[in-house]
């Protein structure tokens, strides 16, 4: 805005404000109003969905399910869809820096003095396509389901493995078959590529932000165990990837 | 003599429109009031001489076209009250120790009078207030309200809602339970993954290099003195300009040129 526009605003500004009404009682009555209204959403979600509290955190065990508050899910979408490792940090902190800046400094290269939002079109796009973005990324977190079911054909032998697994969260970081995110590396035919020594490896000495498995390694060897054979046993020649048409899963 | 506190009376005439005319007895009367105090109201006034500012707070004049969208930053504001009421009675009985942090938070729940729906009322509170500091957000941009003279406004409420979301974060690790601590852990690692600061800022909020004790208090520090006082200062800037600078018009309303004359009240 050069001088001459922002005179005509200020002046354009102090006649609509002079026939404006007195902040009190006129604003005041409706804030008042939206504030008996803010006070009865939160007091009816809080008697209707309480405050719920899981089990005791214990950073021994395993039973793992990082699952933000919703409006975290879109973070943790981005995480999703960049897959090489070498650009994580693009997802966890770039996109997000770049994103916050450009908010920042809206006021300072979007220069237009034009206040319509019909006449700003290239704001109202760029706006609008930032919250479709968002709320799609919102709405894939929410369906992703909770990261705590191993969704495929197991063979019987591997059963307790895959309760292991399913019990100990890889599911929210890892798919194995149609379930699971995708923050680290799809786990379905994992045993064509690492052998079961390889797999074991990794799970005590992880590179982050996988959690290491030692402590399970210490205190129940035998789940340890079951976990990096049913782990192992996911190849592509075993029955449970199979191609199943549409995915609709079991 | 009038019980009606100086600040809520009409403000003295001005010179100009005591010109001529001999006040009225009406007018006498006003003007008397208006010097003496109405009992304590007036005993603080003539101490503080708080009147002119509640009056300019007050009856300063929102333009034309004001609508229920206005209202919105008002209710993020009443929604951080509300989280800051709640959130002293949780910190009567929550213990930000790992070993007593869950314990303490199932007594509030499932002990203390009305201790879920308090708990509830801060847990939803959050989502509450989120919502609606997006949705005044996307009132001042599509009301064009970030533009001149407001752009350091617009500034201001940037950092809100990024101060907001860390309240979200540093709160969820506080039940301590599996939920919260171990997304809480993969939070951290996220923020270790960045270049250069990374690692230190991960350190910082662990307190070291390792979950456990400094951590808890840490976010507990951050999550009820930190952080809300940061808030709390940054909503009295930003207050202080909406009322310095009015409110915006609504931009599909244009003045009309030949009312330029001035008004009565
Ligand atoms: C916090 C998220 C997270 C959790 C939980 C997690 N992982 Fe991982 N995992 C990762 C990431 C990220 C990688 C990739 C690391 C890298 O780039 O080297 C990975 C790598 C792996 C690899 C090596 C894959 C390859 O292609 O080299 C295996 C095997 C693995 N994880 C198994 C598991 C198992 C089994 C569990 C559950 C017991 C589990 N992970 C839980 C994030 C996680
Ligand atoms: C804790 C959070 C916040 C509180 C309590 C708050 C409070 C308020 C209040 C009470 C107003 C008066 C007018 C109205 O309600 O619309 C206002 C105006 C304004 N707010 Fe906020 N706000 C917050 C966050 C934000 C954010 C996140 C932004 C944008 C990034 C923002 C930008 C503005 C602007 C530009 C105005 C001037 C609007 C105008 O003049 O029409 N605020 N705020």
């Amino acid at each position: 805005m050069n001088r001459r526009e922002k005179e005509e605003y200020l002046r354009e500004y102090s006649i609509l404000k002079s026939q404006g009404k007195p902040f009190f009682p006129y604003a005041v009555a409706k804030d008042g109003a939206m504030a008996c209204v803010t006070m009865a959403v939160i007091i009816l979600m809080a008697v209707l969905f309480g405050a719920e509290l899981g089990p005791k955190a214990d950073p021994t065990t395993t039973t793992y399910s990082p699952r933000p508050e919703w409006y975290f899910f879109f973070l943790f979408e981005l995480l999703r869809v960049v897959k090489p490792p070498a650009l994580v940090f693009v997802a966890t902190i770039g996109i997000p820096t770049i994103c916050l800046m450009l908010l920042l400094l809206l006021p300072f290269y979007d220069r237009n003095p034009e206040r319509h939002p019909l006449k700003r079109p290239i704001a109202m796009i760029g706006a609008v396509a930032t919250v479709a973005a968002m709320g799609y990324l919102t709405v894939l977190g929410a369906l992703a389901g909770p990261p705590s079911q191993v969704d495929i054909y197991v063979a019987p032998e591997y059963e307790r493995g895959a309760e292991v697994a399913a019990s100990a969260g890889c599911l929210g970081c890892h798919r194995i078959g149609h379930n699971g995110n995708t923050l680290g590396p799809d786990l379905t035919n994992i045993g064509d590529r690492l052998g079961r020594d390889a797999i074991a490896r990794t799970l005590v000495n992880p590179t982050a932000p996988m959690p290491s498995y030692e402590a399970l390694r210490e205190n129940d060897p035998e789940q340890f165990n079951q976990l990096v054979d049913f782990i192992a046993s996911l190849r592509a020649d075993n029955p449970h990837s199979e191609p199943e048409g549409d995915g609709s899963g079991h | 003599m009038s019980l009606v506190p100086k600040f809520m009376r009409p403000a003295p005439p001005r010179p100009t429109e005591r010109d001529g005319a001999a006040p009225t007895p009406a007018q006498r009367a006003k003007a008397n009031a208006a010097e003496g105090g109405a009992g304590l109201v007036g005993y603080l006034d003539e101490r503080t001489g708080a009147s002119p500012f509640l009056r300019g707070f007050l009856f300063r004049k929102v333009p034309k076209g004001t609508n229920w969208f206005y209202t919105l930053g008002s209710a993020t504001m009443f929604a951080f009250v509300s989280q800051a009421v709640t959130g002293v009675f949780l910190a009567m009985y929550y213990e930000p120790d790992p070993t007593r942090a869950y314990t303490s938070a199932a007594h509030i729940t499932n002990d203390v009078f009305l201790g879920e729906l308090v708990r509830g009322m801060h847990r939803w509170g959050a989502t509450v207030m989120i919502i609606l500091i997006f949705l005044h957000m996307g009132r001042t941009f599509v009301f064009g309200a970030y533009k001149y003279p407001r752009e350091l406004n617009w500034v201001i409420g940037v950092v809100l809602v990024v101060l907001t979301l860390m309240m979200g974060l540093t709160g969820y690790l506080l039940p301590f339970d599996q939920r919260s601590f171990w997304a809480t852990v993969v939070g951290v690692n996220i923020n270790a993954s960045g270049p250069i600061m990374g690692p230190y800022l991960a350190d910082f909020m662990r307190g070291g290099a390792e979950f456990g004790q400094s951590t808890l208090s840490r976010f507990y520090a951050m999550h009820m003195m930190l952080i809300p006082g940061l808030i709390g200062a940054l909503i009295g800037a930003h207050l202080y300009l909406v009322s310095k600078l009015g409110t915006s018009a609504p931009p599909w309303l244009k003045a009309e040129k030949k009312s330029l004359k001035r008004e009565e009240i």
